[in-house]
């Protein structure tokens, strides 16, 4: 296998430079997602039949906690890449854990969340508006669970393997999953929850 | 029992009984079968768990043909059905759920494999690569396919087929009017399915983007390349908005939200919105790839280089955008308002106008240049005029206030089946018979392929042209029978004929396979056709690695360079090459992800997150294996050159 040198690692080889450009796109192919369930949301947003509005069941202090459990969690993910680039396997790591535990602190409140939802009386079956949040926020959040589990993968397959051309690469396109997850919940924030309780 | 009476089917006939024991038949004579001739080792080291690309794509062809068989059986049921005035062959139910799956059959597994096998076969050696960019997500791309295709086909005997229609429109489409299994198949396996073609998808763009050749810049890429670049950054960002659809649809249908309802705030018409926001791109996803078939015909039996290449790049990508920006014209009659359709009126024919500039530059292609008469080329030159008509009541549809008289009427099944048919179904066979000896070492038969080609041509035109009057008539579609005073039944007789002749067509293509496998000559060299571009300038059949040495071009007709200009493709000596390792996982994972699908379609909680686990278990083998191929060494290299006639290069 070829090492470029004049690189950072996980960038290294051709494949790696192959499998950063494939998740960029994937990510394109994410902000359609996103997009269609956002297109989605403004279109059944006022459509509540006989449930509740976002205005009435909306938690202004659980909100605030996982935005800055959240945004907190992409700044430690970027510090994390930057011990990688350093070559400082054990900085890398310890950010790269503090970043999955931020992750897993915002999934409890969501939880949280969505058991005082379906208290409050906006189940899933509710209504349009009460499935389509449900909807929008557990695909948000079925990414982030998704990502603890790829997160934990990669820092067992780190401790077992060091930083090889490999370990930074899946490292690198973690971090790049980790912020968009995190420009995607900035959207949720301004665009539903905002703009409900306004 | 209870249990099992899920499974049975809600609206039985002899013909279901008959089809059940037929494919119970089948898969004991296939297993019987690879059992004696002791080739289940054969099938799993070779073909179950390859990554190359060429075998990938033959796979995909073969599945292709298959679902072609499925989706023509249906269409003759269909003509049948509607041949006289008050026929009983088929009843309501029976008729709505094939024309059901002929439409999704043709559409998502016929020519959607069809055009990825092609892709797949021919795009990396455009190109001068090795493999795609991820031969491994490529096998993975085909199996969850293969299995959303084996998922949904038996749906017709295991619950019940779906009924709602291929676009399965709320609220019909919803639990209260379609209460059985049949539209959950629907959601769950065109899920499966659409999963491996974004991963198509993504595999392409970067395979095309980062893998070509030394020399290859964008502007000298062969054009059917470039087609499915374009194709594939379209399905990049069509197919999500599919997946989305689909698991609102699912969960309105199996854990009872309020998407799609007409009760408690939910909105139909966003259903038919989110799917035509897809489904309109997705008619370009197929349409794009036949045009760079047809271009790359074109250009080598007119013996000419292709005539305004940028113009066809320029087109293309001008198609790409609009195709996004039209989809309302699928329901000008449902209540947008006068505004709002004269919009999406005027965007639809708007993409007339690239098209065009398309068939213009073939023309002009064919313009003085020494046309030679293949089969591929007869298929081509058939594509342009019935394209046209085709195309040109598009046209007609497109113009909102004229819409009303034609939407949901036989006018418009002839409209979209003219341009269908003879854009993706002559390009696929065009295709296929292009690109044939490459495949297998061997050509097809001429005089069979003229004979096919003629015979689905014109079954193609006496099948539709007569729908555009009875449609004008007022014959509606999706009607299932009609009485004689409406006077439809000798157009409609007409129809039958002509699907008698395309059948008769397809026969023939099918024992055209038969008679060149046995009888044509394998000695036909690296280039039959006197071709002008890459994956010709290596052996037929293709050695594993493609190309012994990375070829180095400076144009988009490499090889018509080198043999009319000199010019020299392989440069330099052999190098070790590096190969990826076969693997299992994508088929077993693959697998699971049919369990999976049959679970979540008839609500069996259990097995849907045990096989859950198993995907994940597969996604987590995949993550920790540490796998960095294999390499062929230069002795081997020179061996299998020597074998295949000669070194190239």
């Amino acid at each position: 296998m070829k090492i470029d040198h004049s690189q950072p690692l996980e960038y290294g080889t051709e494949q790696n430079k192959m499998n950063i450009l494939g998740f960029w796109i994937f990510l394109g192919a994410e902000i359609m997602l996103f997009g269609t369930l956002f297109a989605s949301y403004f279109t059944l947003e006022n459509r509540i039949g006989s449930g509740p509005s976002g205005a009435d069941i909306f938690e202004i202090t659980p909100i605030i906690i996982e935005t800055f459990l959240l945004l907190t969690s992409s700044f430690t993910i970027g510090l994390a890449i930057h011990a990688m680039r350093l070559g400082r396997q054990k900085a890398m790591l310890t950010f790269f854990g503090i970043t999955l535990v931020l992750g897993l602190a915002f999934l409890s409140v969501e939880i949280y969340e969505f058991f005082h939802y379906v208290h409050v009386g906006a189940g899933l079956q509710t209504s349009a508006f009460s499935a389509i949040l449900l909807t929008t926020l557990g695909t948000h959040g079925a990414h982030v669970t998704f990502g603890l589990l790829w997160g934990l993968g990669i820092i067992l397959q780190i401790k077992k393997r060091g930083l090889t051309v490999e370990t930074t690469n899946k490292s690198f396109i973690f971090s790049l999953y980790w912020h968009f997850l995190d420009v995607v919940w900035i959207f949720i924030f301004s665009f539903i929850y905002l703009k409900g309780l306004m | 029992m209870e249990f099992f009476e899920r499974f049975a089917i809600p609206h039985p006939s002899p013909a279901i009984y008959a089809s059940m024991v037929a494919i119970g038949l089948t898969v004991i004579a296939i297993i019987a079968g690879l059992t004696y001739f002791k080739k289940w080792g054969y099938i799993w080291r070779e073909w179950l768990t390859t990554v190359d690309h060429k075998r990938i794509g033959i796979m995909y062809l073969i599945s292709a043909l298959l679902m072609l068989f499925r989706g023509g059986v249906d269409a003759i049921m269909m003509r049948s059905q509607l041949a006289v005035p008050g026929n009983t062959l088929l009843d309501a139910q029976h008729y709505n759920e094939i024309f059901t799956t002929h439409g999704i059959v043709m559409i998502l597994f016929m020519a959607m494999p069809f055009i990825i096998a092609l892709m797949n076969f021919v795009v990396p050696l455009q190109i001068g690569a090795r493999d795609v960019a991820f031969p491994r997500l490529n096998a993975l791309s085909f199996w969850l396919f293969f299995f959303a295709a084996m998922l949904f086909n038996i749906s017709f005997v295991v619950g019940g087929s779906p009924d709602a229609g291929w676009t399965s429109y709320f609220p019909l489409a919803g639990n209260e009017h379609s209460p059985h299994v049949g539209t959950n198949y629907y959601m769950i396996a065109i899920q499966i399915a659409g999963l491996g073609t974004l991963m198509t998808g993504i595999n392409f763009i970067v395979t095309i983007l980062k893998m070509r050749a030394p020399g290859m810049t964008l502007m000298k890429m062969p054009m059917f390349t470039w087609s499915a670049l374009i194709t594939n950054v379209i399905i990049v960002f069509a197919f999500p908005v599919l997946t989305i659809a689909l698991a609102m649809g699912t969960m309105d249908r199996l854990f009872g939200t309020h998407f799609f309802s007409i009760d408690n705030g939910g909105m139909d018409m966003l259903w038919a919105n989110l799917f035509w926001v897809w489904g309109h791109p997705e008619v370009y996803i197929l349409i794009l790839p036949a045009f760079g078939i047809y271009s790359e015909v074109i250009s080598t039996f007119a013996r000419r280089n292709l005539y305004g290449y940028k113009s066809m790049v320029a087109s293309m990508v001008i198609i790409s955008l609009f195709s996004f920006l039209v989809w309302v014209h699928h329901f000008f009659t449902m209540g947008q308002g006068a505004f709002v359709n004269s919009i999406f009126s005027v965007t639809t024919m708007a993409i007339a106008v690239p098209t065009g500039i398309k068939i213009f530059n073939w023309l002009f292609t064919l313009w003085k240049g020494k046309i030679v008469m293949t089969t591929p080329m007869l298929y081509s030159m058939l594509f342009i005029p019935i394209f046209t008509i085709g195309g040109v009541t598009g046209v007609m549809l497109g113009m909102s206030a004229a819409d009303y008289q034609y939407h949901n009427t036989m006018f418009l099944v002839a409209h979209f089946h003219l341009v269908i048919i003879p854009g993706v179904v002559f390009a696929m066979l065009a295709g296929l018979t292009y690109w044939w000896p490459k495949m297998f070492g061997f050509m097809l038969n001429e005089r069979i392929g003229k004979w096919a080609a003629w015979l689905i041509a014109v079954g193609t035109c006496v099948a539709f042209f007569p729908m555009f009057i009875s449609g004008l008539d007022g014959q509606a579609r999706r009607m299932y029978t009609y009485s004689e005073a409406t006077g439809f039944g000798f157009w409609n007789m007409l129809s039958f004929i002509g699907a008698g002749i395309l059948a008769i067509g397809f026969v023939l293509i099918v024992y055209n396979i038969y008679y060149s496998t046995r009888y044509a000559t394998r000695d036909i060299g690296a280039d039959p056709w006197d071709a002008r571009t890459l994956e010709w300038a290596t052996h037929s059949p293709v050695p594993e690695y493609n190309f012994a040495i990375t070829p180095e071009v400076n144009s988009s007709e490499a090889l018509w360079d080198e043999k009319k200009k000199g010019h020299k493709l392989f440069k330099g000596s052999y190098q070790e090459i590096h190969m990826p390792s076969k693997s299992g996982v994508p088929f077993i994972m693959s697998a699971i992800f049919f369990v999976f699908g049959f679970a979540m379609i008839f609500s069996l909680w259990i097995l849907a997150i045990v096989s859950l686990l198993g995907i994940f278990a597969c996604l987590i083998h995949r993550s920790f294996e540490q796998d960095h191929g294999y390499h062929i060494s230069v002795k081997e290299i020179e061996e299998t050159e020597a074998k295949m006639g000669g070194a190239k290069g």
